[in-house]
């Protein structure tokens, strides 16, 4: 996938503030991704939300420490959380608008993804002032094998980035470097992969990523050439694509979408699809996390490009074939 | 609605209130308002204080390069909580008192009562009495919202899962009112039998003190955060929906089992209610800027700001006798109506 020329980050034409989630394990390297995001000279200011407990050393004026508190929402459903103290410091750092151009939120090692997430799906004020950009993962290449062995949080991590940025590279023989890849790959093929020594990467491959944004979902294929790792299942974590060579029934369709988010949601941590509907010229674009979706008709589908509908889930103990089974039902 | 007299009849003389609005020009969104004696005062994103009153406007920095969170009128000052950690009080003559320093922890909510003060940062709560006695105590979550009970030196402190009750001069643990979800703001009754929270979830909640009994009140289409009791006690209007939604609190069971009166409908979403302080009149913002003062009784509507440029109206209070009602809006824009007399 060539890299899109982007402005990155500052508030877009709808005014909203720029997010990004930036996880990754206990000495990963996250706070040296986060100083050097910082320290590049972008003349970008930045609000940064770091848990208050966490590591120290954040070069940053405006750094407001959270306590992560994760709240269920009130429909009874456990994959249904917000991060509370988001939804309060986003609140409050609003009032002082035009003080910064992006708000980056870092979470412990041992956070999950979603309720950070879902915050941006789940709360109006925080929808109506901010959009969420990407989730980013930093991977310590090193020690990726044990984390995956001694710590669930570590495969949502992976699951739920947009951006993985596999760091600590020079701290592994090239053997090994491809390994820990495709343990990576097998959980999340479709995320934009860096590799990294000092968490040494571009700013524009972090930031402006606009990967929750419906307009920019561009194509859904995996990031590297050659597919299909099935050696490495470490993970109960896997991906499950499914195209279908032409239109579906949106009147099949939009229900079992629905109905599979809801019935799957606690299993299903990201989803994304682009659909051809039968009689509809513009695409049909959808991305989730967890129960919570969010589609739209986008742009026309162009006259040199062919109408095919895909969708990829991304999961845990996915059934790949109910879902294949089902979703080419809804094939025209 | 000709004066701000109760019971005041109209006499078809004033159709509008916009020519009696003073522009104030905030500079930053607008946390908060409050009249100490007849000076004005806004409460900025800028750590600024505005000062407005007959000879006119002048900004002090009360919280220097912080910006203020929370704001609460205390009789002759009014106080301040910033993402500076600091509780501040300032006087209508401009002068500041530094009431707390936090370290740095933003503070979320402020109350005050008769000289208490009470503030929280995170779980961390506050309360300062008259003579300057502070005492703490940690809520089960963080508290997004303080109310002071009308009578005794009591706390209503609304957080997640719930609220809790705390007489900060007693060591007997708080007690603790269960409601599944995030309770956002706080505000007891000023008959003091019902204590009121705003939820995450678009709702009241409300639970009826003597026997705890729960109510709720939904069916907003946003967060209803702005809450305020008419003089008599007898109604409290709300935001959150595209009218003031008024709750009647007359009866024995409260609002249960009754319908709220809709005040103000436009096409705009209600973002701030403020009760006149003596008479049967609600002041409301509106997310496009406009503010509309609708009486109760008739149910008769005067425009005193149309739609504007400078966001949704984000604070409003009235003056003591209600001669003046001040508001401010979330970029930055402001004014102060006075009643024709
Ligand atoms: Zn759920």
């Amino acid at each position: 996938m060539p890299d899109m020329p982007e402005t990155n980050t500052g508030a877009d034409a709808s005014g909203k503030i720029p997010v990004t989630v930036l996880t990754g394990y206990l000495g990963a390297g996250k706070t040296t991704l986060l100083n050097r995001i910082l320290s590049e000279p972008h003349g970008k200011k930045f609000a940064v939300i770091v848990n208050e407990f966490g590591e120290v050393g954040i070069d940053n004026d405006l750094v407001v420490g959270a306590d992560e508190e994760v709240f269920e929402m009130n429909n009874g459903c456990v994959c249904c959380t917000v991060r509370g103290d988001l939804i309060r410091i986003i609140d409050g750092l609003m009032k002082r608008k035009g003080g910064f151009d992006g708000i980056i939120v870092e979470t412990t090692g041992l956070a999950d993804p979603a309720p950070v997430a879902q915050t941006f799906f789940m709360d109006q004020d925080v929808q109506d002032r901010t959009r969420l950009d990407a989730v980013v993962t930093v991977v310590d290449a090193k020690w990726l094998g044990q984390r995956l062995k001694d710590a669930p949080e570590a495969h949502n991590q992976i699951a739920f980035a947009d951006v993985l940025v596999l760091n600590k590279t020079d701290l592994v023989t090239p053997e090994e470097l491809a390994g820990v890849e495709a343990q990576v790959r097998a959980i999340n093929p479709y995320a934009r992969l860096h590799r990294t020594r000092n968490a040494q990467v571009a700013i524009d491959d972090v930031l402006g990523r606009n990967a929750f944004d419906l307009d920019r979902i561009m194509e859904l294929e995996p990031d590297f050439l050659e597919a299909g790792h099935h050696a490495h299942h470490d993970s109960d974590i896997q991906s499950v694509a499914v195209t279908i060579d032409g239109d579906v029934d949106p009147d099949k369709f939009l229900p079992w979408l629905n109905d599979y988010a809801q019935r799957e949601g606690a299993n299903l941590l990201r989803s994304k699809g682009i659909l051809a509907f039968r009689g509809e010229p513009k695409r049909f674009v959808f991305q989730g996390v967890h129960m919570m979706l969010d589609g739209d008709l986008q742009r026309d589908w162009r006259p040199d490009e062919k109408r095919t509908s895909r969708i990829v889930m991304i999961g845990r103990d996915l059934d790949r074939e109910a879902i294949e089974k089902a979703f080419r039902a809804c094939a025209v | 609605m000709t004066s701000a007299a109760p019971n005041a009849t109209a006499t078809g003389a004033v159709t509008s209130l916009l020519d009696h609005v003073r522009p104030l020009d905030a500079g930053a969104h607008v946390t908060g308002a409050a009249f100490a004696g007849d000076t004005a005062m806004l409460a900025l994103g800028d750590g600024c204080v505005l000062l407005c009153d007959a000879a006119g406007e002048r900004r002090v920095d009360a919280h220097p390069g912080g910006a203020v969170l929370a704001a609460v009128g205390a009789g002759d000052r009014f106080i301040t909580g910033g993402d500076d950690g600091r509780v501040v009080a300032t006087l209508a003559n401009g002068e500041t008192q530094a009431i707390a320093d936090e370290k740095g922890r933003w503070i979320d909510a402020v109350a005050a009562s008769g000289g208490a003060i009470a503030w929280s940062c995170g779980k961390q709560v506050a309360a300062r009495d008259a003579k300057g006695n502070v005492r703490r105590m940690q809520a089960p979550s963080s508290v997004r919202g303080i109310a002071f009970a009308p009578k005794g030196y009591r706390l209503g402190l609304a957080h997640y899962n719930g609220a809790s009750l705390w007489f900060p001069n007693t060591d007997a643990a708080p007690e603790a009112l269960f409601w599944k979800g995030s309770h956002l703001d706080a505000s007891f009754s000023p008959d003091g039998r019902f204590f009121i929270t705003s939820m995450q979830e678009n709702m009241l909640h409300g639970w009826r003190l003597a026997d705890k009994k729960d109510m709720r009140m939904s069916g907003y289409p946003a967060k209803p955060r702005s809450l305020s009791w008419s003089h008599d006690g007898l109604w409290m209007a709300s935001s959150g929906a595209d009218a003031a939604i008024i709750w009647p609190f007359e009866a024995k069971d409260g609002p249960m089992g009754k319908a709220p009166r809709e005040c103000g409908v436009r096409p705009a979403k209600v973002t701030q209610v403020a009760f006149h302080p003596r008479a049967l009149i609600v002041a409301i913002g509106y997310d496009d800027g406009a503010v509309m003062l609708v009486r109760l009784t008739d149910n008769s509507e005067l425009m005193a700001r149309m739609p504007a440029a400078g966001g949704a109206v984000t604070a409003m209070a009235w003056d003591a006798k209600g001669k003046r009602l001040a508001f401010g809006t979330a970029d930055g824009a402001g004014g102060l109506l006075t009643l024709p007399v």
